[in-house]
């Protein structure tokens, strides 16, 4: 049995869309069809946040065995939103906040702080805050890394820092033009330390129930329009299915990227297939060797295992588009588009991850690093996709650098990502992956580099020699990013980089953790003295 | 009327709304006033307004072709569209086809020539967005390709310029240069930089029943849309209505560009006779409209041994794009701030109006003066690196006197400079010389990581350079429950504008700035205004509703004189309240007492700037009403391995006279510096060999985000420090000074990358080069330029 609409809730309102072309963004729907007017857009692109709005989902959670249920706030750019991913969320946009004449929190934190010049960019300010707030006052401080000390001193300073850094990975998909972002931090802080409940907590219960009503009655959505189809399944059979019905359907996972084909180049999809529905794809498993992330894991879902694994990918995924990407864009995602500016690939190949494929009922593996043919090309057969990404755990001998290197440290697109998974013996390279990003058609091994180092001690002359192989695994192109040389250049200075790190490692080598670096230089300074 | 509300009641509702009273507003935080509007999605913009019946949405087709002709346009299949209501070409072009501002040169569309790509060819009307831009990629337009002219250096070579070059100087600085000790030449490169105020650009035109429009159009200039609207469309002045709510940004970039989009919409609105929007979506935007004039500046300097300057000579040259627009102007300020905070006495300065295939570059804040900064600041710099001297030994060794050396090139008097005490002051708190030792020590105990540090000034010459556009006008409305309404001439982009009339016009009247409603900026409220630029927003139109305030003040003053039998000096406005002697009575209560005399509650304002005058064919006069002053201090970090940077700290005191509204001019400081250290790093535009901009959207072009703001970001006014001349309330303009604070950004890179070279091992006179945007590609090539140069070996 199908149902012929996509449901969700508009606020606390059950709204059901029965007719709709698939390819319609969230943010046309609510300003052209709702005249919700207060969400902008600003670049149609994914890549300014004004558009931004905040999607609420159920999940659960167990605590000492108990399972609780919460509701988890996404931040999301309805720009490169298709309807598709309203279904069985609640969908909530910078109309909803304020209560009577009440402003929200974070509404009344903007306007006391200054936050706002010409306010176009606001609302999805706003909203981005809103998201950070709420999910911040069900579990403080998600993005911690840093162990909490035995100090008071120490953890409220830390917490202040993390709540800093919270700020800035919320907020740093939204673009202002006009204040220079202190008020906005300002008005994010306050916001973030007001404990007032507010009218989401006070109707949580409700929304829950009739988001799980929804899910209960969840079948396939299927929608026709105008010759266009929209699949939503909502098991893993059912997409196989479907897929292998529809070869030539555009698979829709995130829709970070495909979403750009509509808004920008004014392509029309004809059949899509979202696999946001399948629960299956969601998961995440992990045994005893290996972290299974499912091919519609979000990178925030994904974000706090791999930070936990390792630690280096987890602060590169901070650098990954945006906190609205992140919610919305899928590991799986990154690898199936075959971009060879993916920020994760390179990393996914050093660390000699592997793809499941699926087709019908038929699975398969293939490495990662085999994955990618050529420039867009990829072994994936028609019919197939891919199901879930197998990552081997983090071993005591094995070391992982990755080095994101861009224009901006916010939500930019890698010029050069480089990926260096390393296992010493008796001070002697054992064992050697390199792979790197923004350097070829594909995201690719650096075979040569890798021979040079092998078995090597990492001397500066040896580090040097295979700097220079690099001229060999690699021909860069010049684009608007960076030119050839530059490309090449910084692809072998990180060689370097990576060995100094290595051997130094308590030395502070990297703008963007600059500051944290020195944080925690000072506070071991303060609890040294503490403790004498 | 036959009777007026309750005056007690309305006092007394007032009293409790007011409880923590506002009146005597000028000088306070008080908040932006849509700010509750802002943070609830109220806030109407252009786009948002309520449709018509019908309503029409336009899309532009543009030219795929830097230079050329156009051999053939087909538009077959685009008029067949689905949902295509109407097309026009230049032929559907009654009136005029030329709307450049100053100067000819921008033709509406074009079907001849091309001289950029991106240049308007025909638009087309659909019954939504998608569709017209749907239809728009189904034309057919054949050109013949010539080879266009897209590098400065090109443009010169060609002698290929928009307007003729132009030149100042004083003294004989070749004589001077020759004689001095030390000789130095360079140049520098500065790339442009695209608006991207966060709403496109975008005009709503309505046809009205006489054959005219009310356009709806996100502008800094309303009266130039009007008239542009009316000659394109042969209808006279007063059929055009111009209704400007706010722009959601606009920085220069909708000072003259808007026109275009209006005028688009207007002529499809008229054929349809519906209702036509006309947005353009980002890319367009960027394509179709220009931006700040990328600049190629040379010198040519001699100084003595503390490098205090002898003679100097300096080029600016602005690649201005295919059309003069704005350019004259421009490249005159660019010229008129290539002195920037320093006296240069034996002085020759030429400017250059290159013009390339690429969209017409238009005024920006700061509007060249930036630009022209850029070179004096590069000497200062290159003259301390050359003598191993601190930049700021040398900035300071130049700086304008108070008594003497205190005339710029264009032989205005520098008046009321108090730069070199702000740079003291800003020298101690930002704690400048015990800096640049811990910086000497980080550098020393870091291998890959160096800092740098720098402070430079900003001296920013206020008024338009045109003198007919420095005058403003207002209209005031006093109703019978005491509430007031203002329009003015200037437009809301976000800068507190309004924000501050209100203020102004509620210290007047003594009332809650809540009393006062700023209505949209309309051209048949306030007639032929000047553009919303130059900084001049809050000078101009603050002074015209001040104007218009008193005159109805003074009618109030002559009619309780008269009422109260009072001497008028006994009378006084504030808390909502007159009192006249002894007696005292609420403003409501006065205001309807004045209605039932016959005393009119309504008044226009007006002001032009005094004191202003220039002779551009010798270069001489006071341009300038007076200077706004400020200075930084940056600290970056840099990584010599990728050439990556952090902004560390960021230390501002700026002079804004005595501050309208503090809370804004912070605001103002901080968005302007972080615009500057946009332009000046990340903000990198890029065209292709066939003049194509190939960043034409965020994912390419990189605006500063939140990390890129200093973690320490200390912004102060300078305190007691009320502008000397009779402006507004003795406030000094805001907008554009900040912006060039981030010079020291620039500024403080190279000296990070000159620092990339251990203390002991630096040889003098090594300099450290950067153009700008310093990207990080730029700055990785700088680092390992000048260790070339000091013969250190590279291990790579």
């Amino acid at each position: 049995m199908s149902e012929n609409n996509i449901q969700f809730l508009l606020n606390n309102e059950l709204t059901v869309i029965a007719d709709c072309d698939p390819n319609m963004t969230v943010l046309n729907y609510l300003r052209q069809e709702l005249s919700r007017k207060g969400t902008k857009e600003g670049c149609a692109s994914g890549d300014c946040g004004a558009c931004t709005s905040v999607l609420a989902e159920v999940i659960t959670s167990s605590n000492n065995g108990t399972a609780t249920q919460q509701l988890k706030y996404k931040s999301i750019n309805t720009c490169i939103t298709f309807l598709s991913a309203l279904h069985g969320k609640q969908l909530l946009t910078i109309e909803d906040l304020q209560q009577g004449n009440k402003l929200h929190v974070v509404q009344q934190a903007m306007v006391d702080c200054h936050g706002s010049q010409c306010g176009f960019c606001t609302p999805g300010f706003v909203m981005s805050l809103f998201s950070l707030k709420k999910n911040l006052s069900q579990a403080p401080f998600t993005d911690a890394t840093a162990e909490a000390t035995s100090s008071e001193l120490n953890l409220s300073l830390n917490l202040n820092l993390n709540l800093d850094k919270d700020i800035e990975h919320a907020l740093a998909g939204n673009l202002c033009r006009c204040t220079g972002y202190r008020s906005i931090t300002d008005a994010a802080k306050q916001a973030c330390n007001n404990d007032d409940v507010d009218q989401f907590d006070q109707d949580k219960l409700t929304t829950i129930k009739q988001l799980k009503n929804i899910a209960k009655q969840q079948e396939t959505v299927v929608l026709h329009n105008n010759g266009k189809s929209l699949y939503l399944p909502n098991t893993l059979v059912k997409l196989a299915q479907l897929v292998t019905q529809y070869p030539q359907a555009k698979l829709l996972a995130g829709g970070t990227d495909l979403a750009l084909s509509v808004t920008q180049n004014m392509a029309q999809i004809q059949t899509m297939i979202s696999m946001g529905n399948v629960s299956e794809l969601a998961q995440i498993n992990e045994t005893e060797d290996m972290l299974s992330i499912g091919a519609m894991v979000s990178y925030q879902d994904s974000h706090q295992l791999l930070t936990k694994h390792y630690p280096e990918f987890g602060q590169m995924l901070y650098r990954l588009g945006s906190t609205q990407v992140r919610n919305s864009g899928t590991l799986g995602g990154n690898v199936g588009n075959a971009s060879p500016i993916g920020d994760t690939p390179p990393v996914l190949i050093a660390l000699g991850a592997k793809l499941v494929l699926r087709k019908g009922q038929g699975t398969r593996e293939i490495s990662v690093e085999d994955y990618f043919v050529d420039y867009k090309v990829t072994k994936l057969e028609p019919g197939e996709f891919i199901q879930s990404i197998e990552i081997p755990k983090a071993t005591n001998k094995k070391q992982l650098k990755v080095f994101k290197i861009s224009k901006r440290l916010d939500d930019d697109i890698s010029t050069v990502l480089a990926c260096f998974c390393v296992e010493f013996s008796k001070q002697k390279v054992a064992d050697i992956k390199i792979a790197y990003g923004g350097m070829a058609g594909i995201p690719k091994r650096a075979f040569a580099c890798e021979q040079a180092l092998m078995g090597k001690a990492p001397t500066d002359q040896n580090i040097s020699l295979a700097m220079t192989a690099l001229s060999t695994d690699f021909s860069p192109l010049s684009d608007v990013r960076a030119s050839s040389k530059y490309r090449m250049q910084v692809a072998k200075n990180l060689v370097r980089k990576c060995f100094y790190e290595l051997e130094q490692t308590h030395a502070s080598t990297r703008i963007e953790t600059f500051e944290t670096d020195t944080f925690e230089a000072n506070t071991f300074g303060v609890k040294g003295v503490t403790h004498a | 009327m036959r009777k007026l509300t309750d005056a007690d009641k309305l006092s007394d509702a007032k009293k409790q709304a007011n409880n923590k009273s506002n009146t005597g507003a000028v000088g306070r935080s008080i908040k932006h006033e849509s700010a509750e509007m802002h943070v609830t999605g109220k806030a109407v913009y252009t786009d948002d307004k309520l449709e018509s019946l019908g309503q029409l949405h336009a899309a532009v087709g543009m030219a795929t072709i830097a230079s050329g002709n156009i051999t053939s346009i087909d538009l077959i299949a685009v008029r067949a569209a689905k949902g295509v209501m109407a097309v026009i070409t230049l032929d559907d072009i009654v009136g005029h086809t030329d709307i450049g501002p100053v100067f000819p040169g921008d033709p509406i569309l074009t079907k001849d020539v091309v001289e950029f790509y991106g240049q308007a060819i025909f638009a087309v009307a659909a019954t939504s967005h998608e569709l017209a831009k749907q239809a728009v990629e189904l034309a057919i337009i054949e050109y013949k390709e010539t080879k266009p002219v897209l590098t400065i250096d090109e443009a010169l070579a060609a002698k290929s310029f928009v307007r003729p070059p132009h030149s100042m100087k004083r003294g004989d600085s070749a004589t001077a240069i020759e004689q001095a000790k030390h000789q130095l030449s360079g140049k520098i490169a500065i790339g442009g930089q695209e608006h991207f105020y966060l709403e496109g650009q975008i005009a709503s035109v309505i046809p009205t029943e006489d054959g005219g429009m009310t356009v709806y159009s996100s502008s800094q200039h309303p009266a130039e849309v009007q008239k542009l609207v009316a000659e394109v469309l042969g209808i006279p002045f007063n059929r055009v209505v111009v209704d400007m709510k706010r722009m959601g940004g606009g920085f220069g970039g909708k000072e003259t560009q808007a026109a275009g989009w209006a005028c688009l919409a207007a002529v499809l609105a008229d054929k349809t006779q519906k209702a036509v929007k006309l947005r353009l979506n980002r890319s367009d935007d960027m394509m179709m409209t220009g931006k700040r004039h990328p600049f190629e500046n040379h010198y040519q300097v001699g100084f003595n041994d503390k490098g205090l300057i002898e003679g100097i000579d300096l080029t600016v040259n602005g690649n201005c794009g295919y059309s003069p627009d704005l350019s004259d102007a421009i490249v005159d300020r660019a010229m008129f701030h290539a002195d920037n905070a320093y006296y240069l006495d034996q002085v020759s300065i030429t400017g250059n109006r290159c013009k390339t295939n690429t969209a017409s570059n238009t005024a920006f804040r700061g509007f060249g003066g930036p630009q022209g900064m850029m070179v004096i600041e590069c000497v200062m710099d290159d003259i301390a690196y050359s003598l191993g001297l601190d930049p700021l030994t040398v900035r300071k060794a130049n700086l304008y006197g108070t008594d003497d050396r205190n005339i710029t090139p264009y032989h205005q008097e520098v008046e009321h400079n108090n730069l070199s005490e702000m740079i003291s002051k800003l020298e101690k708190s930002a704690r400048y010389t015990e800096r640049l030792q811990e910086i000497d020590d980080f550098n020393a105990s870091n291998k890959f990581l160096k800092k740098g540090i720098s402070l430079t000034p900003v001296k920013f010459g206020i008024s338009f350079t045109a003198q007919h556009l420095n005058q403003a006008g207002a209209l005031i409305n006093i109703y019978t429950d005491g509430s007031v309404d203002v329009t003015h001439g200037g437009t809301e982009m976000g800068q507190g504008l309004h924000t501050k009339i209100a203020q102004i016009v509620a210290q007047v009247f003594g009332i809650a700035v809540d009393n006062v409603k700023v209505s949209a900026t309309r051209t048949d409220k306030v007639p032929n205004a000047s553009p919303t630029a130059a900084s001049s927003g809050t000078d101009l139109n603050g002074k015209a509703a001040q104007n218009a305030a008193q005159t109805i003040k003074q009618r109030l003053i002559d009619f309780v004189v008269e009422h109260f039998s009072v001497d008028s000096d006994d009378i006084t406005f504030s808390d909502d309240a007159i009192e006249a002697g002894k007696d005292k009575i609420s403003f409501v209560e006065l205001v309807q007492k004045a209605y039932f005399a016959r005393v009119s509650l309504s008044s226009t304002g007006f002001y032009r700037t005094p004191k202003i005058h220039y002779d551009r064919a010798n270069a001489t006069g006071r341009p300038f009403f007076y200077f706004a002053m400020g200075a930084s201090v940056s600290e970056v970090l840099i990584d010599t391995l990728t050439g990556e940077y952090k902004l560390l700290q960021t230390d501002i005191l700026h002079d804004v006279g005595d501050s309208l509204n503090p809370a804004i001019d912070i605001g103002q400081i901080e968005g302007g510096y972080i615009q500057g250290v946009g332009w000046l790093t990340a903000e990198e535009l890029h065209w292709n060999d066939k003049g194509r901009l190939l960043t034409t959207g965020p994912a390419t072009y990189k605006i500063p985000a939140i990390s890129d703001a200093p973690k320490v970001f200390n912004v102060e006014l300078l305190k007691d420090s009320p502008n000397r001349e009779a402006t507004i309330y003795h406030s000094k303009a805001v907008g554009e000074p900040p912006l060039m604070l981030a010079i020291s950004v620039w500024s403080a890179l190279r000296a990070a990358i000159a620092n990339s070279v251990g203390v002991k091992d630096r040889v003098k006179g090594v300099i450290p080069s950067l153009d700008t945007p310093a990207t990080p590609e730029r700055v990785l090539n700088a680092v390992q330029l000048i260790t070339a140069q000091q013969g250190i070996i590279d291990h790579a």
